[in-house]
């Protein structure tokens, strides 16, 4: 009666069938949805706002703003900062919701190996944020875009840099998403994973500035992760910034060292 | 099959399980007891692989279980707490399980109808009652049809009726051949489902026997006895192996004699009995009495506040 009438003993463990699993997992949670849901409302909503904010200081022509056709590029992306929070807190909940509940037991003993856990879960969420974010970035660039050029000063994707930071939006939200799953594998706890993610996105930022101040902070404040992740999006570089690909290429260093962490971790730990 | 040799686990400086060493074997209900804190939930989460033993080696169907290309298959597990996401539905939450290892989307639906919970499939487990939630586990355990089935207290919690399913359940899958061990603080519980028991305090073996063995043991000459001529029937029992206890007026507790050999006796010489009574509820007293120096957190003893008052 308890017997499967099915044959089931044919199956095994395989990393594209745990993809799957962690694919199964992701689309059945409601915080999944809303996570992202209020990503995408805050980049296209809070980017609409900042192009028709800019748009009417340009309607100003008593005070012209200078570089107008450089920040126009940039303007409409500027909510990332925000988009980024809720992709983040979701790249954590992807594996502390597990720990909170007690399902990463079940889903540990089922895979005993735990690494492919997490690569499929870090895989599964890259695809979806980086596949979304994309698409909501181009859609905020242009519709931006749309609404600056009531007053002739709109970017293009062919304008110097735009194409790179349009798209380097998706990626680097990508990443920040990757480090809360690194986070969240090291931490375990929701709330202090978190907490972790914003103070390196947030908080790390400040003291930079604080660093900019001392001769040898200088040197230093351009490799903090969001420093150098945040390169990839400005055409307005600060000086001494270590240039787009290279800061977004440290960041995903940072990040890659952070799930290195994370997956010696979670083979070593007990569950 | 599950063989554990050796088993410690270390937490700091707590021992938690101390040299274990263990059989469960194929085709019976093994009963897992101790008091709270004996180590039982950690020794069946070293079984799974997910707590690494201090020292020591635990196989399921004769390998690690880690080293099962698919532990689904091999093992079902229902753990103390929850396993389970709350915010998944029922159906949800087996069919990504299931997915890990290519179980079929109909094995599911199978498991779900199994364990009764087909009303509530579709709604998130936050919601389930504890009823609920362990049959849910125990769809889980089920998933992969596993030989060996490890459930962590499953009655906890449960109602006359769930507790009564579980024991035919897990009776029902001890008869078609697998390995089930059910832990548990209730040796009454465990009297009527397991076939053997493994007992254990402050992480050690305490014992490991049938439980018809251990029942026997346990209510041996425990016998209670009510008689008009109590007095007289003290001294036509009386013998080297035997206590007498009065404990009320015209009741006897007698222990070294079967109830059969006291009938006889008080037949013989024509001593009415109101009762007869083999102790089987001592089943429990038994238990704390095998227990009762390994018991880790226990109530300060009533004289003891006595005293102290
Ligand atoms: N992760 C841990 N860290 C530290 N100590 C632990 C940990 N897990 C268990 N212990 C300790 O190990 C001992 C055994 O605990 P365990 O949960 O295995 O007992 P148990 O027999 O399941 O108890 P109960 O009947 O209350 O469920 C306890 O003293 C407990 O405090
Ligand atoms: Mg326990």
């Amino acid at each position: 009666m308890t017997t499967a009438t099915t044959p089931l003993r044919t199956g095994r463990v395989t990393q594209l069938r745990v993809l799957n699993s962690e694919w199964i997992k992701l689309r059945t949670l409601r915080s999944t949805f809303w996570s992202l849901f209020a990503a995408i409302v805050a980049t296209v909503g809070l980017g609409m706002l900042f192009s028709w904010g800019f748009a009417s200081r340009l309607g100003d022509h008593r005070h012209p703003i200078e570089h107008a056709a450089t920040i126009a590029v940039t303007v409409p992306l500027r909510p990332y900062v925000i988009a980024q929070l809720a992709v983040g807190v979701l790249g954590v909940m992807v594996i502390t919701g597990e720990y909170s509940t007690g399902m990463i037991r079940a889903t540990l003993s089922a895979v005993p190996g735990r690494l492919p856990v997490l690569w499929a879960k870090a895989a599964v969420f890259s695809v979806v944020v980086l596949v979304l974010m994309e698409i909501v970035s181009f859609v905020t660039f242009l519709g931006g875009q749309a609404i600056l050029s009531t007053h002739h000063v709109q970017a293009t994707l062919s304008s110097p840099q735009a194409l790179r930071i349009v798209a380097g939006v998706g990626l680097y939200l990508t990443v920040v998403g990757l480090l809360g799953t690194a986070l969240g594998a090291i931490i375990r706890s929701t709330a202090g994973a978190i907490a972790a993610l914003f103070g390196i996105l947030l908080v790390l930022p400040v003291l930079g500035e604080v660093l900019n101040l001392t001769s040898w902070g200088k040197h230093v404040s351009p490799y903090l992760p969001s420093n150098a992740g945040g390169d990839l999006l400005t055409n307005t570089p600060d000086p001494g910034s270590l240039g787009p690909w290279t800061g977004f290429g440290v960041f995903v260093l940072y990040t890659a060292i952070a799930m290195a962490v994370a997956a010696y971790l979670l083979k070593r730990r007990d569950a | 099959m599950i063989e554990a040799k050796g088993l410690t686990k270390r937490y700091g400086d707590k021992t938690a399980v101390n040299d274990l060493s263990f059989t469960v074997k194929p085709g019976v209900v093994t009963g897992f007891l101790g008091p709270n804190g004996a180590g039982k939930s950690t020794t069946m989460r070293m079984i799974l692989g997910l707590d690494r033993p201090t020292s020591g080696s635990v196989t399921v169907n004769g390998r690690p279980h880690a080293d099962h290309a698919a532990p689904l298959h091999e093992v079902g597990a229902l753990l103390e707490a929850k396993a389970i996401h709350t915010g998944r539905t029922a159906y949800n939450h087996l069919l990504a399980l299931a997915a890990t290892t290519g179980i079929p989307r109909g094995r599911v639906d199978e498991v779900i109808d199994l364990v009764g919970l087909r009303d509530v499939a579709r709604r998130r487990a936050g919601g389930f009652s504890l009823g609920m939630g362990q049959r849910l586990g125990i769809a889980s355990a089920l998933l992969g049809d596993p030989r060996t089935l490890i459930l962590d207290e499953p009655v906890n919690g449960l109602d006359p009726e769930g507790i009564l399913w579980i024991r035919n359940l897990l009776k029902d899958l001890a008869a078609e051949g697998r390995a089930v061990f059910v832990s548990s603080h209730l040796m009454s519980e465990m009297a009527l489902t397991a076939e053997h028991l493994i007992v254990i305090g402050r992480g050690k073996l305490i014992a490991d026997t049938s439980v018809t063995e251990f029942i026997e043991r346990a209510s041996a000459g425990r016998v209670k006895v009510r008689s008009p001529q109590a007095a007289r029937l003290r001294d036509l029992l009386a013998g080297p192996d035997v206590t007498v206890a009065d404990i009320a007026e015209g009741t006897l507790l007698v222990s070294g004699l079967t109830s059969d050999q006291i009938g006889t006796i008080a037949g013989d010489n024509g001593v009415t009995l109101f009762e007869l009574a083999p102790q089987q509820a001592s089943l429990e007293e038994a238990f704390m009495e095998l227990t009762g120096e390994s018991v880790e957190y226990r109530a300060p003893a009533r004289t003891a506040e006595r005293s102290a008052a």
